[in-house]
């Protein structure tokens, strides 16, 4: 038997392992053309349903029409990898000709495609990812978040901590640089005391050797940013630890409605930071909480409230410029208006094109239905823009 | 430190080698009996553990859905043998590597078309959820302690099923000479069928036993396969006992070193930099004692008899 094979073959595993599935529509002569790029298919892929659902649902309901132009919706997965992802708007660009590029859940992936998009003078609605770099001295007049800059969910537990008065804590994240981004944004408004910061491996699976430890510290809260299935692992992993009733459990992009099927009970309680949550009192939200599970049967996460709010953002532009795409300039203008009914209520754009909103607190709360959703438990920000826009050059 | 936390995270390590262990058994089985490099192993392990969340869910019990959901895995694993594996005996290893490959990427996609792509979870027996403290007010989960019983004495199990039955030695003449086995009047197909069955099966517990306390989720086996194979190496390829003390090595060494390294460090650095170096030598860890034992020992802590 060879030992060189089974090496190669560990190797071959960690370098190949993905799943790819593509799809992309083709399109016809005359209608608007929006290219929708989001993570579907790998271990992430959820997040990107949700926010593909979100946008798919705000176009239905405008019967098809974006700004009264019928309006194709060209859906392509990024698989989660900047290459993939800069090939495939490439050809979103060059092949498709679309107006807008609208979606991208990974900051890494929007890093990848900011430049290819922007460069040509095509519109990019971002549906989640906001880098700092975007939204500071590398913004674009072509780039537009309707979701929220990075920093900000993690400021929003690092004010909360600080509100309630938490002596110390432990910050935990994955080793790499939106974990590290992470707790340098939850420490941006905490000044207590920071008795460890815990990174893992990307990936970890196991925490109970960190749970130790952090018992061991006895810490007043603790923060976290594990997203996805590690998220998972780690709040089921805390419960059982018996963590859960006596240190307080405060993170960020972790116990959401992508992963609360999953941790159900475990989770009760949890809290989190965000600029909306399903049972947000505004009007517009209701009725697109109560449409999105209709139609699909989920409790819709935070990126599928973005995904939508982006296409009503794109709708509001085309309304102004009457379904011209043309006078770019025009465009840009009545993108920058943000006149449409966010699901978040409040909501505009600062100089850097990133929103101004409210962010609030969350807690993770079992509905009368036995399903599972984060819910608004008070206002941490109001009007909150970024830390960044100062740096950007645009007025 | 105290020593309170120190004994905990060796349990910790235990507990994350027997875990370790049931994934690697059934593969070391499968590479020593048939010497067939079967990278889909960690798609069985996945596929036990969504198995299980639907057995579960059919059942409402742990307990009646646990034999379920390996029924179903001993099934679907010889099915997969007679449609893929069959194929690949006595071929080249890098063809097995891609077959067996392309049967990742096959079920990771069909779990997520069958399940969604939304994490799943299995719940915990009601017995064995809550935690129970151990010295100074460190609690440790009920359900732990049971997966370290259960792996000690599914090792033990399998010691005796290996030296000491007719199975057994059938399949350890199988590992050292096949086609003496086969002209000794034994169906070998057969024997090939049942053991890679079996390790599947094996693989499929792993992972039901996982579920409850990690997430059920689309590629869950795919970094658990690397860690497998890593114990497998370091133990000797093929070998029970190697794999059995391999994957307790690899499991303490790992937990131990993402619990303590960052803190040695900080005595010897500043603190910043033991955050940097820290956790980037703990996951490197499990690597170089790899590398280590191949160095010393390029046929593993314990070699199978060529």
């Amino acid at each position: 038997m060879s030992l060189k094979g089974l090496l190669a073959a560990t190797a071959l595993t960690g370098t190949l392992l993905a799943g790819a599935l593509a799809s992309s529509g083709a399109a016809l002569a005359d209608p608007v053309k929006v290219g929708l790029v989001s993570t579907l298919s790998g271990p992430s892929a959820v997040l990107g349903q949700h926010m593909r659902d979100g946008f798919l649902l705000a176009v239905k309901e405008l019967g098809g029409k974006l700004g009264g132009q019928e309006t194709d919706v060209i859906v392509v997965d990024d698989e989660l990898k900047p290459d993939v992802a800069v090939q495939k708007v490439k050809g979103l660009i060059e092949r498709d000709h679309v107006d807008f590029v609208a979606g991208v859940v990974f900051s890494n992936v929007m890093g990848a495609v900011v430049k290819p998009v922007t460069a040509n003078d095509v519109f990019l609605i971002s549906g989640n990812a906001g880098p700092s770099p975007i939204a500071g001295a590398g913004c674009s007049p072509f780039f537009f978040s309707a979701s929220y800059q990075n920093d900000q969910v993690h400021e929003v537990l690092g004010q909360y901590a600080q509100n309630k008065g938490y002596k110390k804590v432990v910050l935990m994240a994955p080793n790499y640089q939106a974990g590290k981004d992470s707790l340098a944004g939850f420490k941006r408004h905490y000044k207590g005391e920071v008795l460890d910061e815990i990174y893992t491996p990307l990936g970890q699976l196991d925490f109970s050797a960190e749970l130790a430890k952090i018992a061991a510290a006895k810490p007043d809260a603790i923060f976290t940013f594990m997203p996805g299935g590690m998220g998972v692992n780690l709040v089921k992993q805390y419960r059982q630890a018996g963590l859960a009733d006596t240190i307080p459990f405060l993170s960020a992009f972790t116990v959401d409605e992508t992963t609360l099927p999953a941790t159900g009970e475990a989770a009760a309680g949890f809290y989190s930071g965000a600029p909306w949550a399903p049972n947000l009192d505004v009007p517009a939200n209701k009725a697109f909480v109560a449409a999105f599970e209709k139609e699909y049967g989920y409790v819709p996460a935070l990126y599928a409230a973005q995904g939508y709010d982006a296409a009503k953002l794109i709708d509001s532009a085309l309304k102004a410029t009457g379904g011209k795409t043309a006078d770019k300039e025009a465009l840009r203008a009545a993108l920058k208006k943000a006149d449409f009914a966010s699901v978040r209520g409040n909501f505009k754009f600062n100089t850097n094109q990133f929103p101004i909103q409210d962010f609030y607190l969350v807690e993770a709360t079992k509905r009368p239905d036995g399903k599972f959703q984060t819910q608004v438990v008070e206002k941490i920000f109001s009007d909150y823009g970024d830390a960044y826009a100062e740096k950007c050059k645009m007025k | 430190m105290s020593l309170a936390l120190f004994l905990v995270q060796i349990l910790n390590g235990l507990q994350l080698g027997i875990l370790l262990f049931l994934v690697a058994a059934g593969l070391t089985l499968v590479f020593g009996v048939m010497d067939v490099i079967n990278l889909a192993h960690g798609v069985q392990y996945m596929l036990g553990a969504y198995l299980m969340v639907t057995a579960t869910a059919l059942t409402g019990s742990f307990w009646l859905g646990l034999p379920l959901a390996l029924v179903a895995a001993l099934v679907l694993g010889l099915v997969l043998e007679r449609l893929v594996i069959r194929q690949l005996y006595g071929r080249d290893h890098l063809e097995q590597v891609l077959a067996t490959f392309g049967i990742i990427l096959f079920v990771n996609e069909a779990v997520r078309m069958i399940w969604g792509a939304s994490p799943l979870s299995i719940p915990m027996p009601q017995a064995l959820s809550g935690s129970v403290p151990l010295l100074d007010g460190l609690n440790y989960p009920v359900y732990r302690l049971a997966l370290i019983a259960v792996g000690l004495a599914l090792a033990g199990g399998l010691y005796l099923l290996v030296t000491r039955t007719r199975s057994g030695m059938l399949l350890r003449a199988g590992a050292s000479n096949a086609p003496m086995v086969s002209a000794l009047g034994v169906d070998i197909t057969a024997l090939f069928a049942k053991v890679f069955a079996f390790g599947a099966m094996l693989a499929a517990f792993a992972g039901a036993m996982a579920g409850p306390i990690l997430s059920v989720e689309p590629g869950m086996g795919d970094s658990l396969l690397i860690l497998a194979f890593v114990v497998i190496v370091i133990g000797g390829i093929g070998s029970m006992r190697g794999a059995f003390i391999a994957a307790l090595l690899v499991g303490l060494i790992d937990t131990l070193g993402r619990s303590f390294i960052t803190d040695l460090l900080k005595l010897v650095m500043p603190a910043a930099d033991a955050n940097q170096a820290g956790p980037a030598l703990a996951s490197m860890s499990v690597y170089l004692l790899m590398a280590l034992v191949l160095f010393f020992r390029p046929r593993g802590l314990f070699p199978a008899p060529a």
